[in-house]
């Protein structure tokens, strides 16, 4: 797993493990100048930032004028918040749902691309690749079209077959359910390039040891390359996580947080007061609160991730 | 002599017959493989080709029954309206300005410094590779209103290089360059030395050829993520004239009561140069090995 996202897994592999002989600090000076753009733009657009929204949670701020401290108020009433619970718990909702979707769809279409006797894979991966380069916003748009409640295809379908159609829209459940279609949709090409090269990693002759036992393709499939690409799963999952905990810009488009506020999700919520209602100690204090949780989020992957190597 | 020929001969016989019925089963065996492929394929392809087809049926058509796969009648009725009513040339550049800008800027600051990581080693350097990584954990994102104020000090509110400077720092992209420069020989390095070559003329004149497929990749990622960037030119430009595709497209939704017709076509429209580009460079995407560890 000598590869870029190992390190999200192992940020241990940054780090040099023996101090090479060579290492003489005669190079600091080109290596300043080089690392000298992202140090800039990560002071500037990431730290700056950061300490910023940490100081602006302990304020009263509404966009102007002078900072005006008052302590832990933000978090206490954060704590007391229906609104901003309402908008993470469907926030882990919507994770818990689309994540295992997302997951399952990338391994399927990695595993059907890397099948030795399928035909037509390298049109078939053309076509598989076509939703990522569909924006947020569009693909919002396609999935409303499609679940449209009055004209939508899905429900006319459910009419020709005889059935009731779907309040896709006026339901919250269920217009939750088409966001995590879309998102899944949307985002399936990337994890399968991750899931395809893990499976072309795997020994063929684990295959074939197991072919010759007379274990059946599901059985190959669940007892050797389950267990062979799990660096690349417990990868695809926290990555999956990250993404959907932040998701905006689709359910933006796709109903906009509703029906009423019933599918807010807390980014939603944080552009909201922060912005709409300008309420920026507050709306900080909720980014703040949601940056521990992405990061005990990860933090928890990695530490399984560890466990499971060692 | 004559065992010998039957023999060989016999030998042949069930060879072929053994390459046919290998034949004939391998034929049968690709059956559910790329049945299950092919729907699939279907599956995914579905949602845009409906989009499609709709765009192409007129404002009648869109809302009556029963719905048809196929335009009853062609139209371009709502390109047109679309091309009236949303000012695509000037979103088009507004967007092209920020995407061809920052990705130029991305490729860059993420060659020079994933080098800088790959090549050097001192105790700075390893922490500003954890710096790095952690904004993968604690994504900017979810920051909106201090990176507001932070583009506001610089006086680069309303403005193109507002969205584009706090969208070049990308940890993947350092990251990919990082890996690549790993696996470079040192010895490459320290000929390079010998020869007496600067340690910034060694980086350009031979480390940046090398690497041109990894920065071909990177590009055509980065310009995706930026052209079909939504929130940081949402909370940075206010002024119409301003707004890149997204936010323009985002305003057609916004309506009280959504002009389909003109909403499928506007959409199908900001697609284009992208899915050009794809079908042009497809090959550095979907190149499986060098997509490993591909976020934002």
């Amino acid at each position: 797993m000598d590869r870029p996202a190992a390190t999200l897994i192992r940020p241990r592999a940054g780090a040099p493990v023996r101090v090479k002989p060579r290492a003489t600090p005669r190079y600091t000076g080109p290596a300043l100048v080089l690392t000298g753009g992202v140090i800039a733009l990560y002071a500037l657009f990431f730290l700056w930032p950061g300490v910023l929204g940490l100081l602006y949670s302990f304020t009263s701020y509404h966009g102007y004028g002078p900072l005006h401290f008052i302590g832990l108020e933000n978090y206490t009433s954060l704590a007391t918040d229906p609104t901003f619970y309402a908008a993470l718990g469907r926030t882990f909702i919507y994770t818990v749902f689309s994540v295992p979707l997302g997951y399952v769809l990338s391994l399927t279409m990695a595993v059907a691309l890397t099948n030795a006797t399928a035909k037509g894979k390298s049109a078939a991966r053309v076509i598989f690749f076509l939703p990522w380069l569909v924006s947020p916003i569009v693909t919002g748009v396609i999935w409303r079209w499609l679940f449209g409640e009055n004209f939508g295809f899905v429900n006319f379908i459910i009419g020709q077959l005889g059935g009731h159609p779907a309040p896709w829209a006026t339901n919250a459940n269920l217009s939750l359910l088409v966001v995590i279609f879309a998102s899944a949709w949307a985002g399936a090409a990337f994890n399968m390039l991750l899931f395809i090269s893990a499976l072309r990693n795997v020994p063929v002759s684990l295959y074939e040891a197991a072919q010759l036992d007379g274990a059946n393709a599901w059985q190959r499939f669940a007892r050797i390359t389950i267990p062979a690409i799990r660096p690349t799963s417990l990868l695809v999952i926290l990555l999956l996580t990250m993404g959907q905990m932040k998701e905006f810009a689709l359910i933006q488009a796709l109903n906009n947080g509703g029906p009423g506020t019933q599918n807010q999700l807390i980014v939603q919520y944080i552009y909201t007061t922060g912005f709409a209602k300008s309420q920026v100690g507050y709306a900080s204090a909720a980014s703040m609160v949601l940056l521990v949780i992405l990061m005990a989020i990860a933090l928890v992957q990695i530490a399984i991730s560890r466990r499971s190597e060692s | 002599m004559t065992t010998a020929t039957q023999l060989s001969r016999t030998g042949e016989q069930s060879a072929t017959r053994a390459t046919l019925s290998r034949r004939r089963s391998s034929a049968t065996r690709a059956i559910p493989a790329t049945t299950m492929l092919w729907v699939l394929a279907i599956l995914m392809a579905f949602p845009l080709l409906w989009f499609l087809l709709s765009s192409f049926k007129g404002g009648g058509e869109l809302f009556s029954y029963p719905l048809s796969f196929l335009p009853r009648k062609w139209t371009v009725d709502g390109y047109v309206r679309a091309w009236a009513r949303v000012d695509f040339l000037r979103y088009f550049s507004n967007t092209l300005v920020v995407a061809t800008i920052t990705t130029a800027l991305t490729v860059f600051f993420c060659a020079t410094a994933g080098y800088a990581l790959a090549k050097y080693r001192a105790r700075w350097l390893s922490v500003l590779s954890l710096f790095v990584l952690s904004m993968t954990m604690l994504p900017g994102e979810v920051i909106l209103n201090p990176t507001f104020s932070v583009v506001l000090h610089l006086h680069l509110y309303n403005n193109l290089f507002g969205v584009i400077l706090p969208s070049i720092l990308t940890p993947t992209g350092v990251f990919m360059f990082r890996q690549f420069f790993v696996s470079v020989p040192d010895e490459l390095l320290d000929a390079a030395r010998i020869d007496g070559s600067s340690e910034l003329s060694t980086f350009f004149r031979i480390m940046v050829p090398l690497a041109r497929p990894i920065m071909l990749t990177l590009a055509i990622i980065s310009f995706q993520w930026r052209w079909n960037d939504y929130i940081f030119p949402l909370i940075i430009l206010n002024d119409p004239q301003k707004f890149t595709l997204q936010i323009a497209l985002r305003s057609l939704i916004g309506a009280q009561n959504i002009d389909w017709a003109i909403l499928l076509a506007a959409s199908v429209i900001s697609m284009v140069p992208l899915m050009v580009l794809y079908l042009v460079f497809q090959r550095y995407i979907t190149s499986s090995d060098i997509g490993t560890g591909l976020r934002d």
